[in-house]
């Protein structure tokens, strides 16, 4: 294991670009594309996929040496159901018109790609300290990706941004960006921006 | 210096070879090259995607006459807004990109998705479709000859979806904007009011500014069909889908299902059979392909109009038969000559 040490700040930026959970490595594709109807939406499912994400990095980075190898990813659903249960109930209790416009997308949160691929590639090989960093990193992205997501649909399909009137009277809302397509189209031309100034900045 | 600036155009080679699967017009070779001891194929074609785009924008010009006529001179501002938005926004991207293309196809683009607009729409509007067509719905797939849908066709759904009352507001041709119609089809799915034959065939009736006339789409039709610009066995196929198609739906329940000629002269099916679905780069190549291309559309289209939520669905049906393209290319490529079936 020759592995080259990184810095704890590194491990937490890498989340926010070079490793974009949905932007480069495309994962949790589905939350993305399916709630990200408004910016409070994106936000609320960056929030949740956060909580469970560090709760769930922490406990099997500390438990990481007892899990048998052959068992690991039925512990690790385990381990991630638990906290999404936790914010599911919680949500319903404390916002439930968030809780209800998400819908069946909180539940889901414990197939999302994302908590799940950090478990098994990075929670499980390093210890409590650069898992809580690593997780905090990748959510905070994935947060910050679901919100601009959401903000740009809402912003055109609505006029509106965290429902704060930013369009003038005079202009007309495009539907189609609050409809499945426009969450497609915004998301690829995201992923194409991305690509663009990566391409950029190794020039 | 016209000639050495085509000599530059490597890019375009991929879909100057597209179009060479079907016949094209003879042409006199140059007399530099006339004598030229070379391997097969030994006919110089002169035939550019420029000399194309020309005639296809020739074709058009009946329907568009037929849309200023009917609709008045606001239905050429709208072509000529979509044409320079369009033709702006392909020469920005291609700046961008660093590429040099001068084929015209964009002027197609503009034309095409303005006929498809219904005529009160505001031309803010217009700009937008036409940046979407070449931007989202052409260039981002890599230019000409790279893009899966029609541009023309993505770019009406775009704004279809976005803006689904401003377009369906139709205007009634001989009454001009003042007062609100239904286009034949919507009027026969929603009001049950049958619209007369003649007037859907010259084109007074409600609809996009460029659909109503079938006769003079037909004539710019049959024109790019006798040039060669167009593969006849796509229009005829999938007219003739939709008659028989049609007639089977009308013998099983007159009363209810609209007859097959209704089904031919309404909407924006000449305008999608003639123009839309012959677009080479979204068409078929094969010819087995193109009959396959014609009766699938035929058939979603009869579909969408009689079990749809919407009156029409030529758009949809091409634009789905343009996502088929690449499978049914696969599927119906010819065999070499000796081939043995594996």
């Amino acid at each position: 294991m020759a592995k080259k040490k990184i810095s704890l700040l590194k491990e937490f930026t890498k989340g926010l670009w070079d490793e974009n959970p949905v932007l480069v490595m495309l994962l949790g594709l589905c939350p993305t594309l399916a709630v990200t109807s408004s910016a409070i939406n994106g936000l609320a499912m960056g929030l949740a996929v956060l909580f469970t994400l560090t709760a769930s990095s922490t406990i099997i980075s500390s438990v990481r040496k007892i899990i048998p190898k052959e068992v690991r990813i039925p512990t690790f659903i385990i381990v991630i159901a638990t906290f999404v249960t936790i914010t599911d109930k919680s949500m319903a209790a404390f916002q439930p018109i968030l809780h209800k416009s998400l819908g069946a997308f909180i539940p889901l949160i414990v197939v999302n790609c994302v908590i799940l691929g950090r478990q098994e590639a990075f929670a499980s090989k390093n210890n409590v300290g650069r898992s809580i960093v690593d997780a905090l990193g990748m959510s905070v992205g994935f947060t910050i990706t679901l919100t601009v997501l959401g903000a740009i649909r809402e912003l055109l399909g609505a006029g509106t941004i965290f429902s704060l009137q930013l369009m003038p009277d005079s202009f007309v809302p495009w539907m189609v960006m609050i409809l499945p397509p426009g969450a497609f189209i915004t998301l690829g031309l995201m992923i194409g921006a991305t690509n663009w100034i990566n391409a950029r900045r190794e020039r | 210096m016209e000639e050495s600036k085509q000599n530059n155009q490597e890019e375009q080679k991929p879909k100057l070879e597209k179009p060479a699967a079907k016949p094209k017009p003879k042409s006199k070779p140059k007399p530099d090259q006339t004598f030229i001891l070379s391997s097969s194929p030994h006919q110089v074609k002169t035939d550019d995607v420029k000399t194309v785009m020309k005639h296809v924008n020739m074709a058009l010009l009946p329907a568009i006459v037929a849309s200023v006529v009917y609709f008045g001179f606001r239905s050429l501002f709208m072509i000529l807004t979509a044409v320079i938005s369009c033709v702006l926004t392909e020469i920005v991207i291609n700046k961008m990109r660093g590429k040099q293309f001068r084929e015209g196809s964009a002027i197609v683009t503009g034309i095409l998705l303005a006929m498809t607009l219904p005529p009160t729409l505001h031309l803010g509007f217009v700009v937008m479709g036409s940046v979407f067509a070449i931007a989202i719905g052409k260039q981002i797939f890599g230019g000409l000859g790279y893009n899966i849908f029609n541009p023309a066709l993505l770019a009406r759904a775009f704004l279809q979806a976005s803006f689904p009352v401003r377009m369906t507001t139709w205007t009634n041709p001989s009454t001009l904007d003042a007062v609100t119609t239904a286009t034949p089809l919507g009027g026969l799915k929603f009001e049950n009011i049958v619209s007369p034959y003649f007037d859907m065939l010259i084109g007074n009736c409600g609809g996009c500014i460029g659909e109503t006339s079938a006769l003079l789409i037909i004539v710019g039709g049959v024109y790019l069909l006798i040039k060669k610009y167009a593969d006849w066995r796509i229009p005829v196929s999938y007219l003739g889908s939709v008659v028989i198609f049609g007639t089977i739906f009308w013998l099983i329940n007159p009363g209810q299902y609209p007859d097959p000629l209704y089904h031919l002269f309404s909407g924006g099916l000449m305008l999608g059979a003639f123009f839309m679905a012959t677009d080479m780069v979204t068409s078929p190549v094969t010819p087995k392909g193109s009959w396959i291309f014609g009766i699938g559309a035929g058939f979603l289209l009869v579909i969408i109009r009689l079990f749809g939520g919407l009156p029409e669905g030529v758009m949809y049906s091409i634009l789905l038969m343009n996502a088929f393209t690449p499978l049914i290319n696969r599927f119906t490529r010819p065999k070499f000559f000796g081939e043995v079936k594996k």
